[in-house]
C-alpha cells in the first residue's frame, strides 16, 4: 500500500493541530474578557466598613453611638431550605416573598452571596441566630445604625443616610460606593472623614463553592480598615436638653457659648425632631414627613436662620461710637428730633448707660447720626459714605456679614450693609445718606444676623473685646485634636475699657430696665440686652442676648423666639432660666420655668410657601 | 538473554521519552489542581495518597509494572491471542451492565478489590489487535465488500455494546479505526464520505435548509460549467444532479430529525452548547464556559505553575480528568499549550513513521490503530476544552487523571512499542 496515505493522514492531523493553536491564540492572546471573568470567579473583594465614630458631650457623656443591625445574605448554591413554611415563619416573610427573593439571588449568582433580608434588628437576630445553623447557605453581615442617647441635639448633629446619586458622581476621591452611608448635615457631615474612618478591603481567593482559599497575592492589595474617630463635643447635653424643653411649642433658637473658649454649650433649634427617626430602616418615610413640615424641623436655625438683631445691636453702636471717640460715656441725647419712638423712661439725664438700660431708640438714632457725620467732609451724601465706611469696618470685626467659621456646614453670612452695598441698592455713589439708612441705628433695616452670631457677640461683650470662633467639637479622636483656628482668640478692635459702661448698662437693663421680672435671677449677676426684631412675617421676634456672671463670665447666650413680641417677654426669661440652670445646676424659679415650658407662640407663627422653599434643605 | 538486551536497545526511546514527558506533565497538572496554597501536601504525607495527585502517582507506578509485563511476554503473544483478548473484553462489556458498579453516573465499571476498571477503555486495544490480526491475512483485501463488512463487524460489536451502556463518547472512539483501514487499503471514498457526512451534519445544524439549498445550486451550476459539452447536453446529467441535491437535502432533514428525536436530551444540549457559546452559561454551558475562562485567562506565559486560580479552585468541573488541558492552558499559557500540541503531533508523527517501518502487516495495522485512537482522543479532548467539540467523556491520553485511562493507553502504546522492538524478528508476509 502506498506510504503516501501516511502523509495524507498526518496532514489531516496537522490541520486539526493548526486549528487548535489558532483557537488557543485567540482565546489567550486576543480576548481579554476571560481574564476578567477568571478574577471575577476566583477573587472575592471583601469590604470592611468600620463603625462610625461616637459622639460625646463636654463631660464625656455618650450622645451618639452605633447599634449593630444584621443583613441576611443567601448563597443560592449552598442554600438548602427543607421546610419553607418554617423558614418563612421564622423570618416573618410570606412564601411568595421567599420565592421572589430566592429567584433574584439565583439570577444574580449561584455562588456569590446576595442580600436576602435587610436591617434585621438585634431582637430579630437573636431569634434566628440559633436556627441559622439549620440553613446552610445563609449568612449574616453586620452593619450599624446611629443610635441617640438624647433627642435634644438632633439639628446640630445632623444625620447619616445612604449617599445619593449626585453626591456619588460628584465625589472627588472616589471613596463612596452605592449604598454607602454618609453624613448629610450638621456635625455628621462636617466631620464626615473623621467619623467614617477608612474602609478596609480584603482580597480572598475562593473556590467554586465560595469557600475561602487564602489571600490573593499574599494580601499585598489588602487595606485594613481604620475605625471612625470619636467626636468630643463642647455641648453640655443636660443643658441642651433643658434648653430644648424650654423651646417646646416655639419657633426659634438658643445658642450658649463659654466666652473664654468659644465652646458652644448648647445649640437649640426649635422645632426639632427625634433623631432616631432618621436613623432606622424607615428613613425615607420619616424624612418625607419632616421635610414637608411647614415649620421646617430639619433646618438647623442657629447658624443659618436670618433675623434682624433689633435693639441688641445698640450695644454695637455704643462700642463703635466709643472706639471712634465720637461718643463718650457722658454723651447725652434727648428724644427730641428723632423719627423713632421710645418707651416711657426717665430721660432727665439720658447718657449712654441710661440709653442701654432703657434701650433708648432716639439716643441711638442721634448717636449713629454723629458716628456717620462727625469728622467727615463734604455734603451729607459724601459724609454719610465716609462715616458708614469707618463704621462698617469696625462692625465687621464682630463677625457680622461674614461666616464665623463654626464647625457646621450650613452657616450663613448674614448681611452687614456697607458703602458698596448701599451704592448698589440706591444705584450709584452719593445717592443715599443718613436719613435713608438710620434704621441701622436700632438694629433694623438691612442688617441680617443669625442667632449664632448674636451669641458670639454676647461672648465678645463678656470678654470685653475678643472671641474664639465658636465651635461644637473640642477634640477629634483619641488624641482630641482640634484645628488651631478654634484655639486662637480674635480681637474685635474695641478697647476693653469701653465695655465697662456696656456691662453696667446691660446689668441695669436686667435689674430695672427693659428686662421684666421674669428675666431676673435673684442670685446671679446677669447682664443682658433685649431686642425686638421686626419682620415681614408677622409679629416681632423676641430677642435677648446676655452673659453671666458679670465678673469672670461663664456663659454667653442668645435666644430668639419667633413672633413672640418684645425681647423682654419671651427670650429674656428663657435665657435667664438656661443661665441659672448652667451656673447653679438647678432652677429655683419653678413657676417661671413651668410657664415658659408650656408657653406657645406657634399661633403667631406665620409662614408662606415662598419662604419655606427658600429656606429648604438645599445648601 | 542476548535477545532481551537486544530488545531494549531496539526500543524506540523517542516515543518512550515523549510518553514519560506527557505522564509527568499530566501528573504535575493534577498536583496543581489539588494543590492547596494554605496546606501544601508533599509526597511523603500520608494524606497525599488520598488526593488525586497521590493516586495518580500509584497509577503511574503500576503502569511501569504493566510495561514490564508487556516486555516480559513473547511478542507473538498479542497476535496469537488477539481473538481471545477480543472475546474476553466483549464478554466483559456484555457483563458490565449486570455486574458493574456506577461511578460518576456511568454504569460501566468493574470493581475488583479496591481497583475500579472500565472495560470500555481496554476494548479499544483488543479491537485494534483483532483488526490487525484479521488484516494480517494476505487474503484480506479491503477493497472487497466481504472484507470491508467483516472489518466493520469487528469494530461495530464493541461500539454497540458500549452504546448499550450509555457511553456514546467512548463508542465514538472506534470511528478512529477508519484511519487504520484507510492505511490498509480501504478505498479513499470511505473516509471522504465520512468527512462529507460530518460536514453535512455540522452545516445542517449551523445553516438553514434554504441556505444549504442555495449553496448546492451554486455548486451544481459551477459543476455543469466545467463539464464537457457533450455531457452538458445529456438530460441524465441534470437528473443525476437533481437526485444528488435531493439526497443531500433529505439527509440534512434527517440530521434535524436525528438531533431532535433520536439524540437524548443531554446529547442535544451538548450540541446546543457547542453551537451557541452563550447558551445557558450557568447551567448546561457552564463547563465549557469555565474551561474557556481558565484557558483564556492564562495569556501568553500563563499564571505560573501552581498559580492558576480557576483550575485549582474547582471552577472547571472534571478538571483533573477530561479537562486537564485547562490547567496547562491556565498555568503555562499559550506557550504551554503550543508546546503540548506540537509535541503531541510530533509523537503521532513518530508513531506513524514507526508503523510504516513494520515488516508485518499485523504490527503496521496495529500501529495505525494506536495512532488513530490517540488522535481521536486528542481531537475531541482538546477540542471540547476550547469549545470546538461537544463535551464527551473523553480523556487526554497520558495526561488525564484515572487508572483505567492511564493503564489502557499505556498498554495500547507499549504493545506497539514491543512489536516495534521486534520488527526485525517478524516475518514479512
Amino acid at each position: 500500500m502506498p506510504e503516501g496515505r501516511r502523509i495524507i493522514i498526518f496532514l489531516f492531523f496537522l490541520l486539526i493541530g493548526i486549528i487548535f493553536i489558532g483557537k488557543m491564540f485567540y482565546l489567550q492572546m486576543f480576548d481579554s474578557t476571560y481574564e476578567k471573568a477568571a478574577d471575577n470567579n476566583a477573587i472575592r473583594k471583601i469590604i470592611q466598613v468600620p463603625f462610625r465614630g461616637e459622639v460625646y458631650d463636654r463631660f464625656g457623656k455618650l450622645i451618639v453611638y452605633n447599634t449593630p443591625v444584621y443583613d441576611l445574605y443567601i448563597t443560592p448554591r449552598k442554600a438548602v431550605v427543607a421546610d419553607t413554611n418554617r423558614f418563612c415563619a421564622l423570618f416573618g416573610i410570606t412564601k411568595g416573598r421567599f420565592d421572589t427573593l430566592t429567584r433574584e439571588a439565583w439570577a444574580y449568582s449561584r455562588v456569590k452571596p446576595s442580600l436576602f433580608l435587610k436591617h434585621l434588628s438585634k431582637e430579630d437576630f437573636a431569634k434566628i441566630q440559633d436556627a441559622l445553623v439549620d440553613y446552610p447557605g445563609f449568612s449574616i453581615s453586620t452593619t450599624a445604625f446611629r443610635t441617640y442617647q438624647s433627642k435634644a441635639l438632633s439639628n446640630a448633629l445632623g444625620y447619616v443616610a445612604e449617599i445619593n446619586t449626585n453626591s456619588l458622581s460628584d465625589q472627588k476621591d472616589d471613596y463612596y460606593r452605592q449604598g454607602d452611608y454618609v453624613g448629610i448635615s450638621g456635625l455628621e457631615a462636617f466631620y464626615e472623614e473623621a467619623l467614617r474612618g477608612q474602609r478596609g478591603v480584603k482580597y480572598r481567593m475562593v473556590n467554586s463553592n465560595g469557600v475561602e482559599k487564602g489571600e490573593y497575592r499574599h494580601g499585598e492589595l489588602d487595606v485594613n480598615s481604620i475605625a471612625g474617630q470619636n467626636l468630643f463635643t463642647s455641648v453640655d447635653i443636660r443643658l441642651q436638653e433643658y434648653a430644648d424643653s424650654l423651646m417646646m411649642h416655639k419657633v426659634g433658637s438658643v445658642v450658649a457659648i463659654e466666652p473664654s473658649t468659644g465652646e458652644i454649650l448648647s445649640m437649640v433649634s426649635a422645632p426639632s425632631y427625634d433623631p432616631s427617626l432618621l436613623a432606622g430602616r424607615n428613613f425615607s418615610k420619616y424624612y418625607q414627613i419632616l421635610a414637608l413640615d411647614p415649620l421646617k424641623p430639619l433646618i438647623n436655625r442657629p447658624p443659618s436662620a436670618y433675623y434682624r438683631p433689633g435693639s441688641t445691636f445698640k450695644i454695637v453702636q455704643a462700642l463703635v461710637g466709643l472706639q471712634l471717640g465720637i461718643l463718650t460715656t457722658g454723651s447725652v441725647f434727648t428724644h427730641a428730633g428723632a423719627p423713632v419712638k421710645c418707651h416711657v423712661h426717665n430721660t432727665s439725664h439720658n447718657d449712654l448707660h441710661n440709653a442701654i438700660q432703657w434701650s433708648c431708640n432716639p439716643y441711638f438714632y442721634h448717636a449713629f447720626r454723629k458716628i456717620l457725620y462727625d469728622n467727615t467732609q463734604g455734603d451729607t451724601f459724601e459724609r454719610s459714605a465716609q462715616g458708614l465706611q469707618r463704621w462698617s469696618e469696625l462692625v465687621a470685626n464682630f463677625g457680622f456679614g461674614r461666616k464665623l467659621g463654626v464647625d457646621l456646614g450650613n452657616e450663613k453670612k448674614g448681611n452687614l450693609p456697607n458703602v458698596e452695598y448701599y451704592n448698589k441698592v440706591y444705584k450709584g455713589e452719593n445717592t443715599w445718606k443718613f436719613s435713608n439708612i438710620y434704621s441701622l441705628s436700632i438694629g433694623e433695616g438691612e442688617l441680617v444676623v443669625s442667632p449664632l452670631k448674636m451669641a458670639n457677640f454676647a461672648a465678645i461683650i463678656a470678654n470685653k473685646g475678643w472671641y474664639i470662633p465658636p465651635h461644637l467639637v473640642k477634640g477629634v479622636g483619641d488624641k482630641k485634636t482640634i484645628d488651631t483656628f478654634y484655639k486662637t482668640p480674635v480681637s474685635v478692635g474695641i478697647d476693653a475699657k469701653h465695655f465697662n459702661v456696656v456691662h453696667e448698662g446691660m446689668r441695669d437693663a436686667v435689674l430695672h430696665g427693659t428686662v421684666g421680672r421674669e428675666g431676673k435671677i435673684p442670685d446671679i449677676v446677669m447682664c443682658g440686652k433685649t431686642g425686638t426684631s421686626q419682620n415681614q412675617k408677622g409679629k416681632d421676634h423676641s430677642v435677648f442676648i446676655a452673659f453671666a456672671p458679670k465678673d469672670n463670665p461663664k456663659i454667653a447666650i442668645a435666644v430668639f423666639v419667633e413672633n413672640a413680641g418684645f425681647g423682654g417677654f419671651a427670650a429674656a426669661p428663657i435665657a435667664s432660666l438656661i443661665i441659672e440652670k448652667y451656673l447653679k445646676g438647678r432652677v429655683d424659679r419653678k413657676d417661671i420655668e413651668t410657664k415658659f415650658m408650656n408657653m406657645s407662640y406657634l399661633a403667631n407663627v406665620t409662614y408662606n410657601r415662598k419662604i419655606v422653599k427658600k429656606d429648604s434643605l438645599k445648601r | 538473554m542476548s535477545q532481551e538486551s537486544n530488545q531494549i536497545g531496539k526500543l524506540d526511546w523517542i516515543s518512550v521519552g515523549l510518553y514519560a514527558l506527557f505522564v509527568l506533565l499530566g501528573w504535575m497538572s493534577i498536583y496543581s489542581a489539588v494543590y492547596n496554597p494554605e496546606a501544601p501536601l508533599w509526597i511523603f504525607d500520608e494524606a497525599f495518597y488520598t488526593s488525586n495527585a497521590g493516586r495518580q502517582l500509584i497509577w503511574i507506578g503500576t503502569s511501569l509494572v504493566l510495561i514490564m509485563l508487556i516486555f516480559a511476554l513473547d511478542f507473538r503473544f498479542f497476535e496469537s491471542f488477539a481473538v481471545f483478548i477480543y472475546a474476553a473484553f466483549m464478554l466483559a462489556l456484555i457483563a458490565v451492565p449486570f455486574l458493574g458498579v456506577t461511578i460518576n453516573g456511568s454504569h460501566s465499571w468493574f470493581k475488583l478489590g479496591g481497583i475500579t476498571i472500565q472495560p470500555a477503555e481496554f476494548a479499544k486495544t483488543a479491537t485494534a489487535l483483532l483488526l490487525a490480526k484479521y488484516l494480517n491475512d494476505p487474503q484480506v483485501n479491503l477493497s472487497k465488500w466481504m472484507n470491508q463488512w467483516r472489518s466493520a463487524l469487528i469494530i461495530a460489536l464493541p461500539m454497540l455494546l458500549i452504546i448499550g451502556s450509555n457511553e456514546t463518547g467512548s463508542a465514538l472512539v472506534f470511528a478512529s479505526f477508519i484511519i487504520l483501514l484507510y492505511r490498509e487499503g480501504l478505498p479513499g471514498e470511505y473516509p471522504g464520505l465520512l468527512i462529507a457526512l460530518i460536514a453535512l451534519f455540522v452545516s445542517s445544524l449551523l445553516l438553514s435548509p434554504l441556505t444549504i439549498f442555495i449553496c448546492l445550486l451554486v455548486m451544481a451550476s459551477l459543476f455543469v460549467i466545467i463539464l464537457p459539452i457533450y455531457q452538458r447536453r445529456l438530460p441524465q446529467t441534470y437528473v443525476r444532479i437533481a437526485g444528488a441535491i435531493a439526497i443531500i437535502m433529505s439527509l440534512s432533514t434527517v440530521v434535524d430529525w436525528v438531533v431532535n428525536h433520536v439524540l437524548k436530551e443531554h446529547q442535544r444540549n451538548r450540541i446546543k452548547v457547542l453551537l451557541d457559546p452563550s447558551f445557558d452559561t450557568r447551567g448546561l454551558g457552564y463547563q465549557v464556559t469555565q474551561s474557556k475562562i481558565a484557558i483564556g485567562s492564562g495569556g501568553f506565559w500563563g499564571k505560573g505553575y501552581l498559580g492558576g486560580t480557576q483550575t485549582k479552585f474547582d471552577f472547571v468541573p472534571e478538571q483533573s480528568t477530561d479537562f486537564i488541558f485547562c490547567t496547562i492552558g491556565e498555568e503555562f499559557g499559550f506557550v504551554g499549550v503550543l508546546a503540548v500540541i506540537v509535541l503531541f503531533l510530533f509523537f503521532l508523527w513518530r508513531l506513524l513513521y514507526l508503523a510504516d517501518q513494520q515488516r508485518s502487516r499485523f504490527a503496521r495495522a496495529y500501529g495505525f490503530g494506536v495512532v488513530g485512537i490517540l488522535f481521536f482522543h486528542f481531537l475531541v479532548n482538546i477540542g471540547m476544552t476550547i469549545g470546538l467539540m461537544p463535551i464527551m467523556g473523553i480523556p487526554l491520553p497520558f495526561f488525564s487523571y484515572g487508572g483505567s485511562s492511564l493503564w489502557s493507553f499505556t498498554i495500547l502504546l507499549f504493545i506497539f512499542l514491543k512489536l516495534d522492538a521486534h520488527r526485525s524478528d517478524m516475518l514479512s508476509r
